[in-house]
């Protein structure tokens, strides 16, 4: 490892000792992406109760969970965004998806409402690409007819901190528009050519309510939480729909786990009729091999617990539990990958 | 003996840590270094995606953000300073000085979220239309002076910026106003001066050096300031004619995006902006340094 690497994980290892001094031995800790932080926390408090096993989660941001798996000051990392199965490969991890969500579009229009504006990828990438300026362009009337769209500048807002909520959005527009593909393209943070910045959910979804004739994008329980209006987006089977638990388990359910190499699959633009397009799947990072079994094996039964029993908690947090499919998948690849020092398999 | 050296040793720690923090920055930016030379202080780009980086717009946004901040902070400061010391009536110089103390001491996220929710939309909704209907038109400084008023901008942080630094200026303007001697004063308000004259030539030659202590204090916190900027500035990185535009500033760029930065240039190039930043605000210190030492020179030819 580099210098640097030293240096931050030195830093990172003393944050995580502060943080283990509240903790009792046995407890299990991560670190990483803070979109899933609510429901985690909400997890490992119903866990304690139940099993006594306490889970320690900081919410440093995916990067930083990136950081601290490689450093192995924690027994996971969490990210918003997969890692690709080569560098899977070359750190000795293996990843699963613990939880879904996905983004949404939201806007502020002369209080046209929830649901009442409809949109395209293209559209949208156009939007944030800047080449569409004004709320009444001929592309957005087209698809929105008895709406009365006024001669208003766009203003665009995008987040100005790294995160998995711009990853899922970005990747979208990736997939669906080549000219952002090729001028932009996606990370957890990219050059946007136009906009404004907002730090955060809440930063983008106050910009938004501030400031008419906004466009923006944020987590679906943001929309919902600050009551924002949001637009429906087409699907890849050509339907227009909209953003809720059941359009995002639709995505979910189409997306074929089983055959993505390293489980690195995103859920953006995945086929069937009710899919939402913009859905997203946050990740847990592990090693394959570990040397503190003990902890190892603690912490796949956390999350086989919170597969069985932390459905409705996520549900009431507006997070999108994992479909039974994709739990007996990510159960069969524990079995198949985990293994403490001898070779032996954790989960059994 | 043994009290010297303890003594001794607190001093050199400072001095070590100093030097300790500027090899960890330098250490951590070097990839970067490598990677852009000098073109990472002259280049706008900023792209995670392609791993190139720029400095040039968060460079631009400190510097204009806290230039705005003094433009607006030390004549206001100097006059909060003037009425406390001369002019108010002594039952209202306590309640007010202490306000000013307290406003120093609220933290910068509350100004951030105050300037974000209060301040930016009452500036959106009434301020800016009149500064762009009246200002936006002149010639030179109009294209300043206009643009979307979305209330959020580099103008916005610069104003928060302002009021942050205000009660720091001014409680030290007013601190060492109050220790210039009775009789020089006295001798000029008996030679008919009027209390401008009094505050001009005679208590702010005598206080030079505080005085422009207080604003480098002031500048100091400016230019670091970090929460407050994030929540107004607009964060985009786009250079900008149009104060009202978004921009960015080092500290708030580092703020954004420290947290999901991944891999060793991207990292690299967020430490060589926390390095820029020492070294703008050394700069800033020394030339301060600087001016005092020519001001005393002058001075001493003068007499």
């Amino acid at each position: 490892m580099t210098k640097l690497n030293r240096l931050l994980s030195s830093i990172g290892l003393s944050a995580a000792l502060l943080s283990a001094g509240a903790s009792y031995a046995g407890d299990i800790t991560g670190a990483g992406a803070t979109f899933p932080y609510p429901i985690y926390a909400k997890w490992a408090e119903a866990y304690k109760s139940q099993t006594g096993t306490g889970m320690n989660y900081q919410s440093i941001g995916s990067g930083g969970g990136i950081k601290q798996i490689q450093a192995k000051t924690v027994d996971f990392g969490a990210s918003d965004m997969p890692l690709k199965p080569e560098d899977l490969e070359k750190n000795g991890l293996m990843q699963f998806p613990a939880v879904m969500g996905g983004d949404v579009p939201v806007y502020n229009l002369n209080g046209i409402g929830p649901g009442e504006l409809k949109f395209t990828g293209e559209l949208l990438a156009k939007i944030y690409l800047g080449k569409i300026t004004k709320w009444n362009d001929p592309a957005i009337v087209a698809l929105n007819k008895g709406v009365n769209l006024p001669d208003q500048d766009i203003t665009v807002i995008h987040r100005s901190d790294g995160s998995g909520t711009t990853f899922i959005w970005v990747n979208y527009l990736s997939k669906v528009s080549p000219e952002w593909k090729s001028q932009v393209g996606e990370g957890t943070s990219v050059a946007w050519p136009t906009g404004t910045g907002g730090k955060g959910n809440e930063g983008v979804a106050s910009y938004v309510q501030r400031l008419n004739g906004s466009i923006g994008y944020v987590e679906y329980a943001y929309a919902l939480q600050n009551k924002m209006s949001y637009g429906l987006v087409k699907n890849k089977d050509g339907q227009f729909v909209k953003p809720n638990d059941d359009s995002f388990k639709a995505a979910a359910a189409g997306a074929e786990w089983d055959k993505a190499p390293g489980m690195y699959l995103l859920l953006t633009e995945q086929p069937g009729k009710a899919s939402w397009p913009i859905t997203g799947a946050t990740f847990i990072l592990m090693y394959k091999t570990q040397d503190k079994p003990e902890n190892a094996r603690e912490v796949l039964k956390f999350f086989d617990w919170a597969y069985k029993n932390g459905s409705k908690m996520a549900s009431d947090l507006d997070y999108v539990p994992m479909p039974e499919k994709v739990q007996n998948l990510v159960r069969a690849a524990w079995k198949a990958q985990i293994k403490d020092a001898s070779g032996n398999a954790l989960w059994k | 003996m043994l009290f010297r050296n303890l003594t001794r040793f607190a001093a050199f720690a400072v001095l070590a840590l100093l030097a300790a923090i500027i090899a960890s920055l330098v250490v951590g930016s070097m990839p970067a270094i490598h990677a852009f030379g000098f073109g990472f202080l002259t280049s706008s780009v900023w792209d995670p995606v392609k791993d190139e980086y720029g400095a040039l717009v968060p460079i631009v946004g400190t510097l204009v953000t806290s230039g705005i901040a003094l433009l607006i902070a030390i004549p206001v400061s100097f006059g909060i300073a003037i009425f406390l010391t001369e002019l108010s009536p002594n039952w209202l110089r306590r309640p007010l000085g202490i306000a000013v103390e307290l406003l120093a001491g609220i933290p910068s996220i509350i100004y951030g979220m105050w300037g974000l929710f209060v301040f930016a939309p009452l500036f959106g909704d009434y301020v800016e239309p009149w500064i762009n209907n009246h200002i936006g038109k002149l010639p030179f400084i109009g294209p300043f002076f206009s643009g979307p008023p979305m209330g959020i901008g580099m103008l916005t942080a610069g104003i928060i910026l302002a009021i942050m630094v205000i009660p720091f200026i001014a409680s030290v303007m007013r601190d060492v106003f109050d220790v210039v001697p009775a009789m020089l004063k006295e001798s000029a308000y008996g030679l008919g001066s009027t209390t401008w004259e009094v505050m001009w030539n005679v208590v702010l030659p005598y206080t030079r050096i505080g005085v422009v202590g207080g604003i480098m204090l002031g500048l100091g916190r400016a230019l670091g300031e970090t929460m407050a900027v994030t929540f107004v500035i607009g964060n985009a990185n786009q250079l900008n004619k149009s104060l009202f535009m978004p921009g960015n500033s080092i500290s708030s760029a580092l703020a954004n995006e420290f947290n999901e930065a991944v891999g060793t240039l991207y990292t690299s190039s967020l430490i060589e902006l926390g390095l820029i930043l020492f070294f703008i605000t050394f700069i800033v210190l020394s030339l301060a340094r600087l001016l005092l030492l020519k001001m005393a020179q002058r001075e001493g030819h003068g007499a």
